[in-house]
C-alpha cells in the first residue's frame, strides 16, 4: 500500500536516487559490524554496539520498513547496550 | 590440534558454507520482488476489514495475533528466567551501595547527566505512551512503546540513584503489571472463545473512521497491554541487573 501512496505524493524519490542510498547505507552497516566485532576493549565495544544499531534502524528505515526501525532503535540502539554495560559494570567489581 | 589441522577444517567448512549460500542466494526471488499471495491480499483487505492504517499492527495483533501471543510470553519467559538465575544465592549479600575503599558514598552523578536524564525522562514516558497507544494508526506498537517506557525509568536511575528507580517502580508493582499485560493479552483472546469466535479473533466494534486512534477495535487493546508486559518485563530486567551490580556482593565482612 505505501508503494502505491507513494505514488500519488510528492514525495516520490527516483528509484535511482533510492538505490543509492541503500547501497551506501547497507556498506555503513557492513563496515559498522566489522568495527564491532574489531574493538577489543569491552566498553567501547558497546558503545560503538550502540552506533551500529543506530545504523541497522536508519538501514530498515531506506527499505520502508519502520516499524522494525522502532524496534532497532529501541532494543538495539538503547536496551541491549545498558544491559550489556550493567553486566560490565557487575564483572569488573567481581575482577577487583 | 594443530594450527594447520584447524585452518584445514576451517577452510573445508568455510567453503562449504559458502558454496551452499551461493546456491541458496541463487534460488531467491528478485530483489524487491516478493511472490507469495498473502501481502497483496492482505493490504487489499486490512484497512477495509480493521480500521487499522498500521498495517503492520493489524498483522501483528489481529491477522497473526497468536504469533505474537507466543512473543509475548517469550520474553515473559525471558524477565522470569532473570529474576529466578540472578536471585541472591547463599553467601551472597545485600550492601547499601558504598565504596569499595572506605565507608564513603559512591561519587555523586555529575549534575550534567542528572540534567539530561530529568529533561527527557517526561519526553520520553509521553513518546513511549504515544507509541503504545498509536499501534493502529502507525508502525509503532505495544513492543517499541514498551521498550521506550522501560528506558524512562533507566534515565531516573541515572537522574537520581538505585533507590529513585525503586521508588518509581516497585517489584510487586512491576511484576502485576507485567502480568496483567501478558495476561490482557491472552484474556482478549479467551474473550473472543467466549463469545464462540476463534481465539483471538477481533470481536470489538473497529470503528468508522480508519486510522483514528479509537479505530480498530481489538488490535489498540492488544497493542496497550504488550505494553504494559513489554514495559514492565525490562524494567525487571535492568532492576535485577542494577541490584546484582550495585548491592550484591559476595560473602564475608
Amino acid at each position: 500500500m505505501s508503494v502505491l501512496a507513494a505514488a500519488h505524493t510528492p514525495y516520490t524519490v527516483p528509484v535511482a536516487m533510492m538505490d543509492a542510498l541503500q547501497i551506501t547505507i547497507l556498506v555503513l552497516v557492513a563496515a559498522g559490524a566489522t568495527a564491532v566485532v574489531l574493538i577489543r576493549e569491552p566498553v567501547r565495544q558497546v558503545l560503538a554496539l550502540s552506533a551500529y544499531g543506530v545504523l541497522l534502524a536508519v538501514l530498515f528505515l531506506a527499505f520502508q520498513a519502520p516499524d522494525v526501525t522502532l524496534s532497532e532503535l529501541t532494543v538495539g540502539a538503547v536496551i541491549l547496550p545498558v544491559i550489556l554495560l550493567l553486566t560490565l559494570a557487575k564483572v569488573r567489581k567481581r575482577e577487583e | 590440534m594443530t594450527p594447520g589441522q584447524r585452518r584445514r577444517i576451517f577452510l573445508a567448512a568455510g567453503t562449504g558454507f559458502i558454496a551452499f549460500f551461493l546456491w541458496g542466494l541463487s534460488g531467491l526471488p528478485g530483489f524487491g520482488n516478493y511472490p507469495g499471495p498473502y501481502g497483496p491480499a492482505i493490504l487489499r483487505v486490512a484497512v477495509a476489514q480493521t480500521q487499522a492504517t498500521g498495517v503492520v499492527s493489524a498483522i501483528n495483533f489481529d491477522y497473526r495475533g497468536f504469533d505474537t501471543v507466543g512473543e509475548e510470553f517469550i520474553l515473559f519467559a525471558a524477565a522470569a528466567g532473570v529474576s529466578v538465575v540472578l536471585r541472591r544465592l547463599r553467601g551472597e549479600r545485600e550492601r547499601p551501595a558504598l565504596d569499595e575503599a572506605a565507608d564513603r558514598d559512591v561519587p555523586p552523578t555529575s549534575d550534567a547527566v542528572r540534567m539530561v536524564a530529568l529533561l527527557f525522562a517526561g519526553p520520553v514516558v509521553l513518546a513511549g505512551w504515544w507509541l503504545v497507544s498509536h499501534a493502529q494508526t502507525s508502525p509503532s506498537g505495544g513492543f517499541q512503546g514498551g521498550v521506550v517506557l522501560a528506558t524512562a525509568f533507566v534515565l531516573i536511575y541515572l537522574a537520581g540513584e538505585f533507590l529513585a528507580f525503586r521508588r518509581f517502580s516497585p517489584v510487586t508493582l512491576t511484576d502485576v503489571v507485567e502480568a496483567v499485560g501478558a495476561g490482557g493479552f491472552a484474556a482478549v483472546g479467551l474473550s473472543a472463545v467466549l463469545m464462540g469466535l476463534p481465539y483471538l479473533t477481533n470481536f470489538l466494534p473497529p470503528g468508522q473512521v480508519p486510522g483514528a486512534v479509537s479505530s480498530s477495535g481489538t488490535i489498540a487493546l492488544i497493542s496497550f497491554f504488550v505494553g504494559l508486559e513489554v514495559a514492565a518485563a525490562f524494567i525487571l530486567i535492568i532492576g535485577e541487573l542494577l541490584e546484582q551490580t550495585l548491592l550484591i556482593r559476595r560473602g564475608g565482612s
